[in-house]
């Protein structure tokens, strides 16, 4: 089957492997990842820190750890990112795709004025300065930040976390990109910025048509934002299904278990049970699933063979019991 | 982790990436040539094959040669003998300054630490008062009142060298200070001194020894500034800061060895100073991580 | 802001105190009677010692001493010197020049070499990084009147592509010229030092993620490197930078001892020798002045390059 030019993803991970060259033998980040963002989309990347979600929201930039050896295809609109040269990725970064990253103090240089930062992505992909600085004044406005003109010529210092953060995104909107890349963009910030952080980035996407790849640890947060979620465990995905769905009836245990240690303020909610043992990372994982030394639902089968995803419900789950029906 | 803010060794930072040496084998290859000197400077009147200070002008500025291995120098002295009775002045000199700098310093620091208020200021002010003086200048100094030799330009050094160990023991003893165990011994009714020697020294002692390495080297390059200007050790004693002022005309005329073998004994000994002080420097805070 | 200043002005002023005192007193360190010290042995009429006591004012009180002498130093009056029998301050002044040339000329090259070899190495990880370590690491441990006999044997001996020590020199660029071994000399220390801090500066910018961001918008490698990487790094480069002028400055007694340059580094080492007290008393007086004038000019640069650095309420720093 064909696929018609407007449905086309504006991201699509198929099968991506990255290895560092640690050892002779390659410490492997990521295996198999697939992922998917169409236009206007806002879909959910969540895992523990260590679970590879980074790397796999870089390597949409082409932004891979220095030596890093990859296989599969990371498209955006089409083009596969991974098999870009140095002007095919300048081209990319500076119009279809943008960042942001999690602490926006860091993700700004402080010596130079927010004008500045705010337009140079633009004047790098040949805008004149004049253009850009008028799209950075009603960008500015766009995210609520008062007096643009003034913030301008204003340093990184002189904003609040939550007004820098709204600041980057500006920066990432303003070459009009069709994809934003969020990586924990609400991290670093207190509960109330987080919040208009969120209602922020899907107020300008529903606007602007923009497809979005929000990475978070949160579940809780990510089912605010997204439509679609994907869960991460040591370098796999093992559970991507509707935001709804996920949160009714999760297949895999470790997104169950992820539901269950988060702390619910409703009136008799089961008190938040964390998951016993600690994450591991695609390195250390044995043979079969990774999640299985901590799953109370392992069978011996599940250290031996690695579960692949399969359909279950209108989603799919990598865990061999997921057919079971076992409640989690 | 976040980076711990536990005070550092002082390192010139132009040393510093000597570290990147300082973890391997060069390590190990800097302890032996600072081994290797030290016997040097022990046993150089059984080593050297003549006397350091025998002039012979009829054989001034012979070359290399089986009589004469380095050659000889402008007054006809054997050049290897000289350099090697100049390891005991080229090391006893920063080996004073080092000790008297050491003592110094961890007194002054500890005190500062310990007891805090007045007394931590007036040190700390003293401390960067004699860090605004270079050390070099103040060596001039006293040597212009109290004449050339070791003496001026020995005390001169200790006294410059002396905060750099002040500053380091201080902050690590107030950090040390603040811990619990030290409260505990001190509720206990410990007295402050007894607490200092028997607790806090020994776990300042590998940083201050780090430091002191590095310290070494820097005494020896300066205290060997001083006598090529003419300012230390007086001829006909040999010592290579003197070698090489003396080996500087002959330079002129060709003879390069006079000058340049001096020169390279302490550029080195510089350097295997440099290592191991960093090596030195390393391990410690790899053990603290 | 004037808080800071006024509080950085004082600790300044604290600092040359203390000095002045340290250098007066060093006369009176001397064993025996000062004019025994201060005539070095020179045969004296009694006319000439009664003149001597008089011009250091040694018939007064101890803190009247120091009162007049300081008093004369505020007029930049140092006294005579003993061996050239002429106005200290006239002296200094006439081979201030000289120095201030070579100073400047080392400087050039300190900035040069240094800063362009770090940037080198932090962005060249591998052999060229290596090389320049292994060569910074060489250039540190090495001072500079060993640098002065290497470059005398090579340059100058061997190749005679520049003078060796001594002539004198007419026109700026003959100057320059016969400045140039001096000047390499007394840069290479120094520039080994900058270079290192550069590249750790440089690496430690590259690692920051707004470099990645740069990066990551599709800014050109180029441009990341000079507006963000470069730019980021010049605090430490400055700083350090600005307390080696005064390490130039010190330094310059033993280069131009080693390559018989006139200028205020080797009168300062003749006069040590001849215990010309007033032109000691006088160079060390001014070089810590110098010193602590330049870390001053240095702090006050410090908020421009980074103006997160504000000046207000660091003055217990």
């Amino acid at each position: 089957m064909k696929e018609q030019r407007d449905t086309t993803p504006v991201l699509d991970i198929d099968g991506l492997d990255v290895r560092l060259p640690e050892d002779r033998a390659g410490r492997p980040i990521l295996d198999g990842i697939g992922l998917r963002v169409r236009a206007g989309e806002s879909v959910g990347l969540v895992g523990e820190s260590g679970s590879g979600k980074s790397v796999a929201c870089r390597s949409v930039l082409g932004l891979l750890p220095a030596g890093a050896r990859t296989s599969g295809r990371v498209r955006v609109g089409g083009r596969d990112v991974l098999a870009m040269n140095r002007t095919e990725l300048a081209a990319l970064r500076a119009r279809q795709v943008a960042m942001v990253y999690q602490d926006p103090r860091a993700s700004v240089n402080p010596l130079r004025r927010v004008g500045d930062f705010l337009t140079e992505g633009l004047r790098a992909s040949g805008t004149p300065a004049a253009t850009a600085t008028a799209r950075a004044l009603e960008l500015l406005d766009a995210v609520g930040i008062r007096d643009p003109r003034g913030a301008l010529r204003r340093r990184p210092h002189e904003f609040s976390g939550g007004m820098l953060q709204r600041v980057v995104i500006a920066a990432a909107l303003a070459a009009e990109p069709a994809l934003i890349v969020a990586d924990e963009p609400t991290t670093a910030l207190d509960v109330t910025t987080q919040a208009e952080i969120v209602a922020l980035l899907g107020r300008l996407r529903a606007e602007r048509g923009t497809g979005l790849l929000f990475v978070t640890h949160d579940l809780e947060l990510a089912a605010s934002v997204c439509d679609r979620v994907y869960v991460m465990y040591a370098g796999r995905i093992v559970e991507t299904r509707g935001t709804d769905e996920l949160f009714d009836r999760p297949r895999h245990p470790y997104t169950a278990g992820l539901l269950a240690c988060t702390p619910s303020i409703a009136a008799g909610a089961p008190a938040p049970r964390p998951i016993p043992g600690r994450p591991v990372s695609l390195a250390e994982s044995p043979p079969g699933c990774a999640f299985a030394a901590r799953c109370a639902h392992a069978v011996p089968r599940c250290s031996e063979e690695k579960p692949v995803l399969t359909r279950h419900g209108d989603g799919l789950a990598a865990c061999h019991r997921a057919a079971e029906g076992i409640t989690l | 982790m976040t980076t711990t803010t536990s005070p550092a060794p002082y390192r010139r930072p132009g040393l510093r990436r000597l570290r990147v040496l300082g973890q391997g084998p060069m390590f190990t290859v800097s302890v032996a040539v600072l081994v290797a000197l030290v016997l040097v400077a022990l046993l150089a009147p059984v080593l050297a094959p003549y006397d350091p200070e025998a002039l012979d002008l009829a054989s001034s500025l012979v070359g290399t040669g089986a009589d004469h291995l380095l050659g000889t120098d402008q007054s006809g002295r054997d050049v290897l003998s000289r350099l090697l009775h100049g390891a005991r002045t080229g090391l006893l000199g920063p080996l004073l300054v080092v000790t008297v700098s050491t003592l110094l310093g961890t007194l002054i620091g500890v005190v500062a630490a310990w007891r805090g208020g007045w007394a931590d200021t007036v040190l700390s002010r003293s401390m960067d008062m004699v860090f605004a003086i270079p050390g070099l200048l103040l060596a001039i100094l006293l040597v212009t009142v109290v004449g050339s030799g070791m003496t001026a330009p020995v005390i001169a050094m200790a006294v410059a060298y002396t905060p750099y160990v002040g500053r380091l023991v201080r902050g690590i003893a107030r950090q040390e200070k603040a811990r619990p165990y030290i409260e505990a011994y001190r509720v206990q009714g410990w007295s402050g001194w007894t607490v200092s020697v028997r607790h806090l020294l020994p776990n300042i002692a590998p940083t201050v020894l780090a430091q002191s390495a590095m310290n070494f080297g820097y005494a020896l390059m300066d205290l060997a500034a001083l006598s090529y200007l003419g300012f230390g050790v007086q001829p006909p004693t040999a010592d290579w800061g003197a070698m090489i002022n003396e080996g500087q005309s002959a330079v002129q005329q060709g003879a390069m060895l006079p000058a340049l073998a001096p020169s390279a004994c302490i550029v080195l000994a510089v350097v295997a100073f440099g290592i191991v002080g960093e090596g030195l420097a390393d391990r410690i805070a790899k053990r603290e991580r | 802001m004037t808080r800071y200043l006024a509080g950085r002005l004082l600790g300044l002023v604290a600092v040359l105190f203390v000095t002045s005192v340290v250098v007066f007193g060093a006369l009176h360190l001397a064993p025996g009677d000062p004019v025994t010290f201060l005539l070095h042995g020179r045969p004296a009429t009694p006319e000439a010692v009664a003149a001597l006591r008089t011009q250091h004012h040694l018939d007064d009180p101890l803190a009247v001493q120091y009162a007049k002498w300081l008093g004369g130093v505020l007029r930049g009056d140092f006294g005579s010197s003993a061996q050239f029998h002429q106005d200290v301050a006239g002296l200094i002044a006439s081979r201030l020049p000289g120095t201030a040339l070579l100073v400047a000329y080392a400087a050039l090259l300190v900035a040069l070499i240094g800063v362009g070899s770090g940037i080198l190495a932090a962005l060249r990880p591998g052999p060229v990084d290596r090389t320049v370590l292994i060569g910074t690491g060489v250039a540190t441990a090495t001072p500079s009147f060993v640098t002065a006999i290497a470059l005398v044997s090579l340059f100058s001996v061997q190749l005679g592509w520049f003078p060796g020590p001594g002539g004198t020199p007419a026109g700026l660029s003959q100057q320059l010229y016969h400045l140039t071994l001096p000047a390499f000399a007394l840069a290479l220390t120094f520039a080994g030092l900058l270079a290192r801090v550069t590249r750790s500066a440089m690496l430690d910018e590259l690692g920051r993620e707004h470099v990645e961001v740069a990066r990551a918008r599709g800014v050109a490698e180029r441009t990341v490197v000079r507006r963000h990487v470069l730019r980021n790094a010049l605090g430490p480069v400055v700083t350090v930078g600005g307390t080696m002028l005064a390490g130039l400055l010190i330094s310059t007694s033993i280069v131009e001892t080693a390559f018989d340059v006139p200028g205020l580094g080797s009168l300062l080492v003749a006069s040590v020798t001849a215990q010309d007290f007033a032109v000691v008393q006088a160079i060390t007086l001014l070089s810590v002045a110098a010193f602590v004038l330049v870390n001053l000019a240095v702090d006050l640069l410090a908020p421009l390059i980074d103006p997160r650095l504000s000046l207000h309420g660091e003055g217990s720093s």
